[in-house]
């Protein structure tokens, strides 16, 4: 049976403390834009997490989203790139792929999750900054889009190890490195095809929500509601 | 009082015969506008397309206001020439011309923005489908590719549109003309003698050619306004939005030609082919497509009003009465409140005030096409990642040279080309044209080239 990469994001145990962005970061390669660039909204980053603040203060309390390409089963960005650089892979990946893109940075409107990045110049990486380069991943030159891949190139190493000692891939075989970084397992990667994976069971929870479903994207990511906050304002 | 058939000649070939040197400095002066317009566009190219002023979520700003403001510009041409060609109006004869060119031009112009706003332009080919080793095509579920097809289409039909009528006027100019002019004009008319069967065969093509330029023009801002509609963007995905942009296209279209043809009345001397008559029936036009334009843009607004959807509302209200209402309101008083006093009281209506309601219509226009695009790609589902778009000077310098490059063009093709179509005007002064659409051999004897007489 064909796999089908997905993600649960528990938001009850999201404490906020970024570590997946910078893993995404060192892990796949994403260019650094500067301060001036960054100020002007386009530092790039696969993986974020939103801050929503709610309530007064001292009753204030903050909301941690991380937000990542939701890997849409019916993504809006894919039907419009006039190149086909925008693509669904057979195992239900949204790949982009950079040699094909030239830049029109339509799936990036059409895309209702903004979690798609542009090269507005060619990025740099000053010495011995390059020396960190991820040898596994390719480096995007300026005019192309980028997004979270899933860690498709640990995906892919995961399958050749699997291949090699011939044997299935298992549950937990792959993790991209956000979910491998996070220190509070907010993040688990998994095959949703495989019924007894921990990302299949825990997507079926009731607390299991999608961002945005209303657009009809179909994503491959569940939000595990955060249980912790009752409609008080107070911590339980 | 009844002018000849060689006072009319006169007064219509003497801007191709005849060339002072102020033309040739405003060609200059022109065209060095329109050259700056490369030299930001190399600039772009060589430091990356980041030296323009989008970012994220604004990823389209000034380049593709400009392309649908530019195709919809194009719809000039189509209205007045194919629908008042097929409805026989006999007071558009002086006007075609003007307005198929329009057409041509403000396409090559448009067309130009997609290419200008790629991230990698070196690689555009890829969008054309073209055979390939690696067995490759275009996606042509993209609106982008779509986009493709209607523009050239529409390209290549309102070029021969433009090119049919003029057949007989550049025979005229051949047969007047010494020199290498001669030479040239003789070989543009393609051996037109102003035979009974010449004519026919003319009067064929151009009525074909009427019948399918209309459903092309149509199709063509339909798919631009797709490029929109088809995303799940607040306020872009709406069904409404074809026949919206296909009637701002229009409304915009015939502003443009209203100012080309001031333009050419005062530089051309034409006063007396362009009359008050033909501003006073465009003006009537551009009043009606107002009207329409504050219908669509009202049905628009009180429909995501009412609905309420809270993704919509962001950008409705940053539109309505956020940073964006004071470009919101200038459009409306532009394209509506302007226009619509000036050109409902009848003597309001003359030649200065219709061009000044024009003038506000181009404005308003480029305005709305700004406010459809900006406003809503800063205001998506995610608050957090809301964002603004501000314009640097290579977008502001290709723009305005676009519209310099327009003048250019315009410029240059009122000077290689009689602007009026000579011979449709001749045929417009005959008792029997006001009977019949096509031509006799009868009337095609008294339009026909002078040859050496």
């Amino acid at each position: 049976m064909s796999r089908r990469w997905g993600m649960v994001v528990d938001l009850d145990r999201c404490t906020g403390c970024e570590a997946c962005v910078v893993a995404c970061r060192a892990e796949n390669n994403v260019p650094t834009v500067g301060e001036t660039e960054a100020a002007r909204g386009r530092a790039i980053h696969w993986i974020r997490i939103e801050r929503y603040w709610e309530g007064e203060f001292p009753n204030a309390r903050i909301r941690f989203v991380p937000v990542l390409c939701q890997h849409c089963e019916a993504a809006p960005c894919e039907p419009v790139c006039p190149t086909y650089a925008s693509y669904h892979t057979a195992d239900g990946l949204n790949a982009q792929v950079y040699n094909r893109c030239i830049g029109t940075r339509y799936c990036a409107n059409a895309c209702p999750y903004t979690v798609r990045f542009f090269n507005f110049f060619h990025p740099v990486w000053e010495k011995p900054l390059h020396l960190q380069l991820n040898p596994e991943v390719s480096v995007r030159e300026v005019g192309v889009m980028e997004k979270c891949t899933f860690c498709v190139q640990r995906i892919k190493a995961a399958e050749l190890q699997a291949k090699a000692e011939a044997r299935e891939l298992r549950d937990g075989d792959v993790q991209p490195a956000c979910a491998q970084a996070c220190p509070a397992d907010a993040l688990l990667f998994g095959d949703l095809n495989d019924p007894d994976s921990r990302v299949a069971q825990l997507a079926r929870s009731p607390r299991g929500s999608k961002l945005l479903e209303e657009v009809g994207t179909q994503p491959k990511i569940t939000y595990l509601a955060r249980l912790s906050w009752s409609g008080d304002g107070e911590d339980r | 009082m009844e002018k000849t058939a060689s006072r009319i000649n006169d007064d219509l070939l003497r801007p191709v015969l005849e060339t002072s040197p102020r033309f040739y400095l405003a060609v200059v002066l022109v065209g060095l506008v329109a050259a700056l317009g490369f030299v930001a566009w190399g600039y772009q190219i060589w430091n990356g397309i980041g030296v323009a002023g989008i970012s994220r979520p604004v990823f389209w700003g000034f380049y593709i206001t400009n392309f649908v403001f530019w195709i919809g510009i194009s719809h000039a041409g189509t209205l007045i020439s194919a629908i008042l060609r097929l409805a026989n109006a006999g007071w558009r004869r002086p006007v075609t011309r003007c307005a198929e060119a329009i057409t041509v031009f403000a396409l090559m112009i448009g067309a130009m923005f997609p290419l200008i706003h790629l991230g990698r332009p070196w690689l555009a080919f890829w969008l054309f489908p073209y055979p390939n080793e690696r067995g490759l095509w275009p996606n042509f579920r993209s609106p982008l590719l779509w986009d493709f097809f209607a523009i050239n289409t529409y390209l290549l039909g309102s070029f021969l549109f433009l090119l049919l009528p003029m057949l007989p006027d550049f025979a005229l100019v051949r047969d007047r003309a010494r020199g290498w002019r001669q030479r040239v004009y003789g070989w543009l008319a393609l051996g037109w003698e102003g035979t009974p069967r010449q004519w026919h065969r003319l009067e064929t093509a151009m009525h074909i050619m009427a019948v399918l330029i209309i459903p092309v023009a149509v199709s063509v801002h339909s798919i631009v306004s797709f490029d929109f509609a088809m995303s799940p963007v607040p306020m872009w995905h709406s069904t409404i939005f074809a026949p919206y942009f296909v009637a701002g296209a229009i409304f915009s279209g015939l502003a443009a030609l209203i100012l080309a043809m001031a333009l050419l009345r005062k530089l051309l001397h034409l006063e007396e082919y362009l009359r008050t008559e033909h501003f006073s029936n465009l003006g009537k036009l551009l009043l009606v497509m107002s009207l329409l334009w504050f219908y669509f843009i009202f049905a628009e607004r009180l429909t995501v009003w009412y609905g309420n959807d809270p993704a919509e509302m962001a950008v409705f209200r940053a539109t309505q009465s956020g940073p964006y209402a004071p470009l919101f309101w200038v459009m409306v008083f532009c394209n509506f409140l302007l226009p619509v006093p000036l050109l409902t009281i009848p003597r309001l209506r003359t030649i200065a005030s219709t061009v000044v309601a024009a003038l506000g219509v181009v404005v308003g226009m480029w305005l709305e096409r700004f406010l459809i695009i900006v406003p809503a790609l800063a205001h998506k589902f995610l608050p957090y990642s809301w964002g603004t778009y501000a314009p640097t000077w290579v977008e502001i310098t290709i723009t305005v040279a676009t519209f310099a490059g327009m003048v250019l063009l315009y410029m240059l093709f009122a000077k290689l080309v009689p602007v009026i179509s000579v011979w449709e005007w001749k045929v417009g002064r005959h008792p029997l044209a006001e009977q019949r659409a096509e031509i006799s051999p009868a009337v095609a004897k008294t339009v026909a080239p002078e040859g050496s007489a």
